[in-house]
């Protein structure tokens, strides 16, 4: 339950007030670890979100091993596999993803990028991070726990969950990832109600919704359909823990589970299915939109060029988050639901297509006549486009409802959806730290370490997902402990495993390399200043860096231009930062061809 | 999934009617100065859009609650439970207190404290009766042998009043905070906006309840068949 | 220099992996060829844009990375070429989604002359139960199910008398003939699926699902469970051997005895 904010009448928030006025903290205890500043908020979810994403980093080590190699490592057995592949998938998505884009960028970014002070509600804002943190630490427990984590799959599907034959179901496995869920999101309310409203109220003056970055504009789509999507899964969630407590029929029929029969009666496993997917497509939008608002930013920064048809870039992310709401059962073609569902919900699906890809060209049209610098956070950006067009276009064979058909179920599945909604916006996450680590530190990352990174994650990354579509072309099911003899495979596709399993290892263990780069260059980075990049947007203009509580020293700035004048003609710099009322060019009409 | 579809299509439509006047078709390239680019009037406080937006989170949940309702009461083994008399006094209650909190906001606007203690006290203490009757609903209905888990229908009734039940405690902890400030401030000036997130607050979830209740009993659906047979 | 070179390569390089991998589907053993026509469709369109994008921007990264005095060009936008991008997207879009849309209305649409069978799965195995020579199935209900009676079978219905009972065996069609599969769980989600049949679809308690089908050549082939459904998930497998039909004939009868062997009260006691 959140409560209800209260102030005295006429309460002016953090982020209108003066530094002076400002709350600071004295203690080491209310600057680091109870903090209500966004900044700091920020790091302590990206570190926290950083650490849960290196166990399913090693989750996925262990599963990608029995696949590679099965049999040969005899501690994988059925019950770990299905526990590791479940606590990798939810892990990712949910505390690593979301946690990252939402708490860890948008606490950092959104006040910075607006020219605000702080977050609006700054005690709510430190109790979000500290009840995700419970919500961490309760689903790390289920580890610990006797019968270990539940292996039901990251869709925690019912009847399946909650009985005996899955790992955890009848233990305390599903009950703590549940109440983690439920934990998570009810901390992530508070977060979500703070970077909306931060956008709408506390805005710099002259920063009109059309002069924000699309990085702001991507967390705050995203931010909001996460607050309206995530009651589906708590609904979920609830209705679920009373199945499996106190015996209640929400989700379970009358079923003979291994020879007894259950004492339930009607349920059924579909309604939850249509909770879980009206949360879990938004989900992959609420991942996907603050990358795209990302990512354009890097792009245009890196290339010298406004992003290219900034007005069709922010009704696309409109549109896109307006329709991520009606094409869920997508993912539920062959659950057994009435089938006319499939022409609806093919041709939303199919539709979304359209405005994703005039984020694509508009993101390569940005590139065309540009400067292109090819720093790290360019290359990771050039890297999202690849993977992410891969993965959206084989997104477009999942959607058409017939197509699905076979291929649903499949490693095909498991290929595209870690293309579009793993790989491409962790390059993403990678790209921006590389590109706002000397705003954070007032260090640069290694060079040399960053481009060892880059090129063995990227092409690493897609020499495991781009073959993975052939295996379950050819019908290789998903969530399979081990292949075993099935006719239609022929040897060659063990080999392609155990390859996929070899990469995967390199790749994994080049991500060490990069938290090392982390903490190294901390002490040993080369020093930044204020604006490496010649960036014009705000983060990028305040007095000190790294930026101190309060942001802005005496005066929050003002703006007086959007935030892409990239090589304006008639300028004498090649970038006019949003702040700066000179007027030193000509504007062209925008008409011209 | 209707209902859920249909609140956030109401939710849609404020949404698109609040971009369109925010300029989304504006040329930001050729706009520069700080002047005339910002409406000039005064924001409205961060916490009353932030329980604006707070509502329709919680909207959502109730709507999603009701959709999954709505779904698993046509499945053959649903019996409807009996609405207990008690629910109809509950109802007046949360009424009387919703009714007390508008009065509060007015006599804050007025600026009569001692109007607004009495008021504040009087939500104060139906809500609890609220509350206290909701219990004793429960009490009579497991007493009646509709166990939680005998029937979904009795499941979702102990689910969704116990939610909307929370919901209000939540709204109990921000009226003491306000009422135990009315008695150390002497003027309202600094009461105004508590009370009157506190009313709004309210009349939400009295709003959330009558629609909760027009379920149970079975109007909702009936409504909507008229409905659909109206259309057809 | 080097990425234009590396983004050429991955779109060269894909192409490819896929004309000459030998990894690709299984060859098709029933009606359902439509469905291999629409992802080749899927994979012309979509491989095309692929290339397209990757090609573009490798010539973008080559032809405009930075060099001392280049500037970028400054054009906001580009209203004429957007609209025309997305024209031209929305026609894929519909070329793909189209063909799919009507390939699925097939799908859905089962022939009246199929013959009605039925696939039942619990973990972690697959039974079958097809209709003797009435050409019906009984009803059934998961509440009714017993050593005796593992389906759940409605013996109080006429028709139950003379339904084949197959339990964790194989499965036998005739070739060329249309199948309506009602698909029915007694425990958690399965999922029937018969990579070569291309068809498949989740078995659900409390309700029952369907798909049809019709094989086309005889064979051999996997049933595997494409739902996780417990630890012994990749372990439910069964057969479905499809024959022509004097073979299944033979086959039916053979079944038939056995299975009223075992149901009758004289046989169950000298299981």
């Amino acid at each position: 339950m959140v409560d209800v904010p209260l102030g005295p009448a006429g309460a002016v928030a953090p982020s209108d007030l003066d530094d002076v006025e400002l709350y600071h903290p004295h203690s080491w205890v209310t600057k680091y670890v109870f903090s209500q500043d966004a900044k700091v908020i920020a790091i302590q979810y990206a570190f926290v979100a950083l650490s849960v994403g290196l166990i399913a980093l090693v989750l996925s080590w262990l599963m990608r091993l029995q696949l590679g190699f099965p049999g040969v490592f005899a501690f994988i057995d059925a019950s770990a596999y299905y526990q590791f592949i479940t606590m990798h998938g939810m892990m990712m998505v949910v505390y690593v993803l979301t946690a990252l884009f939402l708490g860890g960028f948008g606490n950092y970014l959104i006040p910075l990028m607006i020219g605000a002070r702080d977050m609006v509600f700054p005690y709510v804002n430190m109790l979000s991070f500290w009840v995700y943190f419970l919500a961490v630490l309760v689903l790390v427990a289920s580890f610990f726990a006797p019968g270990g984590p539940t292996g039901a799959g990251w869709t925690l599907y019912p009847p399946q969950a909650i009985l005996s034959g899955t790992p955890g179901g009848q233990d305390w496995g599903i009950i703590l990832m549940l109440s983690s869920l439920i934990i998570f999101i009810i901390g992530f309310t508070m977060g979500g109600l703070n970077y909306v409203v931060t956008v709408l109220q506390a805005r710099a003056r002259g920063m009109t919704l059309m002069r924000m970055p699309l990085t702001v504009w991507g967390i705050f789509t995203a931010s909001f359909m996460a607050l309206l999507a995530f009651p589906a899964l708590f609904v979920g969630a609830v209705m679920m823990l009373f199945d499996r407590i106190f015996g209640t029929s929400f989700f379970v029929p009358a079923i003979v589970e291994m020879g007894q029969p259950l004492d339930r009666n009607g349920g059924s496993p579909l309604l939850f299915q249509h909770l879980f997917w009206f949360f879990g497509h938004p989900e992959v939008y609420i991942v996907a939109l603050p990358a795209f608002g990302i990512v354009s930013d890097l792009i245009s920064t890196h290339a010298r060029r406004n992003i290219f048809g900034y007005r069709m870039m922010v009704w696309a992310l409109l549109a896109i988050g307006a329709l991520s709401f009606v094409v869920w059962a997508h993912h539920m073609y062959v659950s057994g639901m009435n089938p006319y569902f499939g022409f609806f919900f093919a041709t939303t699906t199919l539709i979304i297509a359209v405005p994703t890809a005039i984020k694509v060209y508009n993101w390569i049209l940005t590139l065309w006549r540009g400067n292109i610098h090819l720093t790290l956070p360019m290359l990771f950006a050039l890297a999202f486009i690849v993977t992410f067009v891969n993965g959206g276009l084989t997104g477009l064979f999942l959607g058409n409802v017939v197509v699905d058909v076979p291929l649903s179920d499949t490693m095909f599945v498991v290929a595209h959806f870690h293309m579009v909604m793993g790989v491409a916006p962790i390059l993403v996450i990678f790209g921006a730290i590389y590109h706002w680590y000397p705003k954070v530190t007032g260090r640069m990352l290694n060079e040399t370490l960053g481009r060892i990174h880059f090129w063995v994650t990227f092409l690493g990354a897609y020499a495991i997902f781009f073959p993975m579509h052939y295996l379950g072309l050819m019908g290789i099911p998903r969530r399979y402990h081990d292949i075993g003899d099935m006719a239609f495979v022929p040897p060659s596709a063990h080999t392609l495993n155990a390859f996929i399993t070899i990469v995967a290892l390199v790749v994994g263990a080049t991500q060490l390399l990069f938290v090392f780069n982390l903490f190294w260059s901390l002490r040993h980075g080369r020093l930044a200043g204020g604006n490496p990049w010649h960036a014009t947007t705000l983060e990028w203009q305040t007095p000190e860096t790294p930026p101190p509580h309060g942001n802005w020293g005496k005066t929050v700035p003002t703006v007086y231009r959007w935030a892409y004048d990239y090589s304006v003609p008639g300028a004498d710099q090649d970038f006019l930062p949003q702040n700066q009322p000179g007027i030193t060019s000509v504007v062209p009409g925008a008409s011209h061809g | 999934m209707g209902s859920i579809l249909l609140f956030l299509g109401g939710l849609a439509v404020i949404g698109t009617w609040w971009l369109s006047r925010q300029g989304l078709a504006s040329k930001p390239w050729l706009e520069q100065g700080a002047e005339g680019a910002l409406p000039e009037e005064a924001p409205a406080p961060p916490y009353r859009v932030g329980l604006l937006i707070l509502l329709a989170v919680i909207g959502s949940l109730f709507a999603l609650f009701i959709s999954a309702y709505a779904m698993r009461m046509q499945l053959p083994d649903w019996r409807n439970l009996p609405v207990p008399r008690i629910l109809w006094l509950n109802t007046t209650m949360l009424a009387l207190s919703s009714l007390a909190l508008h009065g509060a906001k007015r006599a804050a606007e007025r600026g009569e404290m001692p109007e607004l203690r009495a008021y504040l006290l009087a939500a104060g203490i139906s809500a609890l009766a609220f509350l206290s009757g909701q219990l004793l609903a429960w009490r009579q209905l497991s007493g009646d042998g509709y166990a939680l888990a005998a029937n979904p229908a009795n499941a979702f009734f102990y689910i969704l009043t116990g939610l909307h039940g929370l919901h209000l405690l939540g709204g109990l902890v921000a009226l003491g905070r306000t009422t135990d400030k009315a008695w150390r401030e002497t003027t309202t000036e600094r009461l105004r906006l508590s009370v009157e997130l506190c009313a709004t607050y309210w009349h939400f979830l009295f709003l959330v309840w009558l629609v909760f209740l027009s379920v149970l009993t079975g109007w909702a659906g009936g409504f909507v068949d008229i409905c659909r047979q109206w259309l057809t | 220099m080097a990425v234009a070179l590396v983004l050429v390569l991955i779109a060269v390089g894909s192409v490819l992996f896929h004309l000459v991998s030998p990894w690709w589907w299984t060859p098709i053993a029933s009606n359902w060829r439509y469905i291999d026509n629409t992802i080749i469709i899927t994979f012309w369109i979509t491989g095309a844009v692929f290339v397209a994008v990757v090609l573009f921007m490798a010539y973008c990264v080559y032809r405009f990375r930075h060099q001392a005095g280049r500037q970028a060009h400054y054009e906001p936008e580009n209203k004429r070429l957007e609209w025309w991008l997305t024209l031209v997207t929305a026609v894929g879009v519909a070329a793909m989604l189209a063909p799919g849309l009507f390939v699925w209305r097939q799908f859905i649409t089962v022939p009246e002359d199929a013959t009605d069978i039925e696939v039942v799965g619990q973990q972690w195995q697959w039974s079958f139960r097809l209709p003797g020579p009435d050409g019906k199935l009984a009803t059934s209900d998961a509440r009714l199910i017993s050593p005796d009676n593992p389906l759940g079978i409605n013996k109080d219905d006429p028709k139950s008398q003379d339904d084949v009972v197959i339990e964790g065996g194989e499965l036998h069609l005739p070739v060329g003939k249309p199948v309506k599969a009602l698909l029915r769980s007694v425990d958690v989600i399965h999922d029937f699926y018969v990579p070569e049949l291309r068809a498949k679809m989740d078995l659900v308690p409390g309700q029952v699902s369907y798909i049809w089908f019709t094989p086309t050549r005889t064979g051999s082939f996997d049933i595997l469970c494409a739902e996780l459904c417990g630890v012994g998930h990749p372990q439910m497998r069964g057969t479905l051997v499809i024959q022509e039909q004097s073979d299944y004939q033979a086959w039916l009868q053979h079944q038939a005895a056995r299975s009223f062997a075992r149901l009758s009260p004289a046989g169950s006691q000298s299981d």
